[in-house]
């Protein structure tokens, strides 16, 4: 597709919501009303230096922000090729990028008056995110997770229940995360009143793709200014995982215009991408769902196809909008890595820097694997170390004791 | 432009009564049992069928359409299995209105022009595309506007005046009234409070005002059909289906008269109705 380069990366989505062709507001008539309503309550938000203070300082002193940029030498030394830099989301208060958009979009649900909180999980780490600030403010939480997401991220699970949310395994369609957006959909749908959707991702009808980005560029502005202070100049290469994409978009987006940075997002082959996997880009085309069109994983008659990835966290056949955008127009190279590619990522980053990661950045790690040694050693290269790997322990302790015997 | 909605609507008012809307999804249980019910719901009384087009995300269905849908798409029902299913009614039926209900990305993936080309043909006479709102209008409101198809827009009780001139700018053919916020087959509105809204759309439009959700049974079906110009009844015979299907979820030999025995009776119990004085 040929497309004429925009004279800035960073100034979609228009007022419609788009993102080229991509993004838009396709919902059903019933939540039209309370989109509008939320688009017009973050403007208004966004305008307010008091929301932004407010949010400053529960973003120091209770999600424990800024994040480090840690200087990975051992796992640089062992690739052998770029400067290799984590940024550690998976430091945050539960422990993933997750809590940076969550409370945003909490203290939005507060200004809006909203006193029931629902969000999708697919991973368990957005809705833990979500749990942690419906008690923190005293707010009711239920989660939507996929029947089988809650059998494989147990740990998170009991983790929502202990904060106080009513967690509800989705038995509908394939039981893993779109399903949990559908029937969290559903709900919003029938609840319109009093309930706010906290969206995880930077997909979903406008605005929720621009509010999910603004509300992480936190990660990329952090890494700019940190990134100076260490080595005195930008970065000359990200790298980060991708489901629906918020982790990457947050270290992305405000990079886009420094054209000298060269971008790579990493989305899940699964078995591979002939076979089953979550890679949209790779594997998809551009279709209308979840109130969005992006790329999508489907048939030819627009059916939308089971993705499968070892991280409940990229299993979703979509991604966020803003994403099919940067692809098309070529800013953002999309990648992907296999679930053994990951899987061999978490051990090495586990034993090499003491940092257990979670599968979901594992596969951001695996592609680092095969980038950095072909860069010289004065190439600086961010990694989004975007969530931590203890949920991931049963699962990943049963599969490496399976392989060993 | 004249749909056969449009005629159809016509002669209702002059025999001064509501219309029995009536919603299947097509291909369930199999694509031959599904034209044979369609057939079998405009024998039976039913003055406009909707067909559902399925899909595997439905996001404003509740559980029973759901699972119609997957029904439809275990046996390999497509979009243009949809038409096939529409142009096999249309040989013995060219009067009953026919609207095709769903979502948007079958028909995306189809190709917009390609697909309201196909349906026009095939004698489809309006659509109802659940997500998409006024706007998204460019998408396929005004295209199939243009191929003389009507787009038949849902209202909703979160639908206030102010944004009710936009919902209806671009609808022909009737309003669909989402009687309740929620999804189909949920709690059935309460009929007072929608005579209100039925009389608050009207001040904004001369159409036809048409309710659903929620509405099973022959009694409920007559005192929505005193306050608005249409009953519809979608989930309850979708449910009537299931059960007569086999533990495999086959059509049996009930299936089709299960259907429309349902359907007589709700026709019934809207024919019965006391419209309401205009």
């Amino acid at each position: 597709m040929n497309i004429a380069k925009p004279n800035s990366y960073r100034s979609g989505p228009d007022e419609r919501g788009h993102f080229g062709i991509f993004g838009g507001r396709f919902v059903a008539e019933t939540l039209m009303p309370l989109i509008l309503d939320l688009e017009k309550a973050y403007t208004e938000a966004k305008a307010d230096p008091a929301f932004q203070a407010e949010m400053n300082g529960y973003l120091k002193n209770y999600v424990g922000r800024p994040s480090p940029l840690y200087f990975a030498e051992r796992l640089t030394e062992h690739l052998g090729g770029a400067k290799i830099y984590l940024k550690r989301e998976e430091l945050n208060h539960t422990g993933s990028h997750k809590v940076n958009n969550v409370l945003g979009q909490i203290m939005l649900a507060r200004r809006m008056g909203k006193k029931r909180i629902i969000a999708e999980t697919g991973a368990g780490q957005h809705g833990v995110a979500t749990a942690t600030l419906c008690a923190r403010f005293g707010l009711d939480c239920v989660v939507y997770m996929g029947a089988v997401d809650v059998e494989r991220q147990q740990p998170n699970v009991i983790r929502m229940e202990m904060l106080g949310a009513k967690v509800v395994p989705v038995q509908s369609g394939t039981r893993t995360l779109k399903d949990a957006m559908n029937e969290a959909l559903r709900d919003w749908v029938t609840n319109v009143h009093d309930t706010f959707y906290c969206i995880g991702t930077v997909a979903g009808p406008h605005p929720y793709p621009m509010l999910v980005r603004d509300f992480q560029s936190i990660i990329g502005n952090e890494t700019k200014v940190q990134m100076q202070e260490v080595e005195g100049r930008l970065p000359d290469s990200l790298v980060a995982c991708i489901g629906g994409g918020s982790n990457a978009m947050g270290l992305f987006h405000p990079f886009l215009d420094d054209s000298t940075v060269e971008i790579f997002g990493v989305e899940a082959a699964g078995h591979g991408l002939t076979q089953l996997h979550a890679a949209s880009i790779a594997g998809g085309r551009p279709g209308v769902l979840h109130g969005n069109r992006t790329y999508l994983l489907m048939d030819a008659d627009g059916q939308i196809q089971d993705a499968h990835s070892i991280s409940a966290g990229l299993d979703y056949p979509g991604i966020g909008p803003e994403h099919s955008w940067l692809h098309e127009i070529g800013r953002v190279n999309y990648l992907s890595a296999t679930d053994d590619e990951a899987l061999a990522a978490f051990q090495l980053l586990s034993k090499l820097e003491g940092i257990i990661p979670a599968l979901e950045p594992a596969h951001a790690i695996a592609k680092v694997m095969e980038l950095a040694p072909k860069r010289p050693r004065d190439h600086l290269m961010v990694v989004n170390l975007s969530g931590r790997g203890d949920k991931d322990v049963p699962q990943v302790g049963d599969i490496l004791r399976g392989k060993s015997k | 432009m004249t749909t056969r909605i449009d005629t159809r609507f016509a002669e209702l008012k002059k025999q001064g009564r509501a219309a029995f809307v009536t919603y299947v999804m097509a291909g369930d249980p199999d694509p031959a049992t599904s034209l044979e019910i369609v057939k079998a719901l405009s024998k039976s009384g039913s003055d406009v069928i909707e067909l559902g087009i399925p899909f595997t995300d439905p996001m404003a269905d509740g559980p029973s359409i759901q699972a119609a849908g997957l029904r439809a798409l275990k046996v390999g029902m497509t979009l243009k299995k949809t038409l096939d299913l529409v142009r096999g009614f249309r040989k013995d039926d060219n009067v009953t209105p026919l609207v095709l209900m769903g979502y948007y990305n079958p028909i995306y993936i189809y190709g917009v022009d390609k697909f309201l080309a196909d349906a026009k043909t095939a004698g489809v006479d309006g659509l109802i595309i659940v997500d998409l709102p006024p706007e998204e209008d460019d998408e396929l409101c005004i295209p199939a506007l243009k191929a003389g198809l009507n787009f038949i827009r849902l209202a909703t009780p979160t639908t206030d005046d102010k944004r009710l001139p936009a919902v209806l700018a671009n609808t022909s053919g009737f309003v669909y009234y989402v009687s309740i916020a929620g999804i189909t087959g949920a709690a059935a509105a309460d009929a007072n409070a929608v005579g209100e809204a039925v009389a608050r759309i009207k001040r904004h439009t001369k159409l036809p005002i048409c309710v659903g959700f929620g509405i099973r049974t022959p009694e409920a079906a007559r005192a929505i059909a005193e306050k608005a110009d249409g009953s519809v009844v979608g989930t309850a015979l979708v449910d009537a289906l299931k059960n007569s299907l086999d533990s495999e979820g086959r059509a049996t030999a009930k299936t089709v008269n299960a259907v429309a025995e349902l359907t007589a009776a709700l026709a019934q119990g809207v024919k019965g109705a006391q419209q309401a004085a205009e």
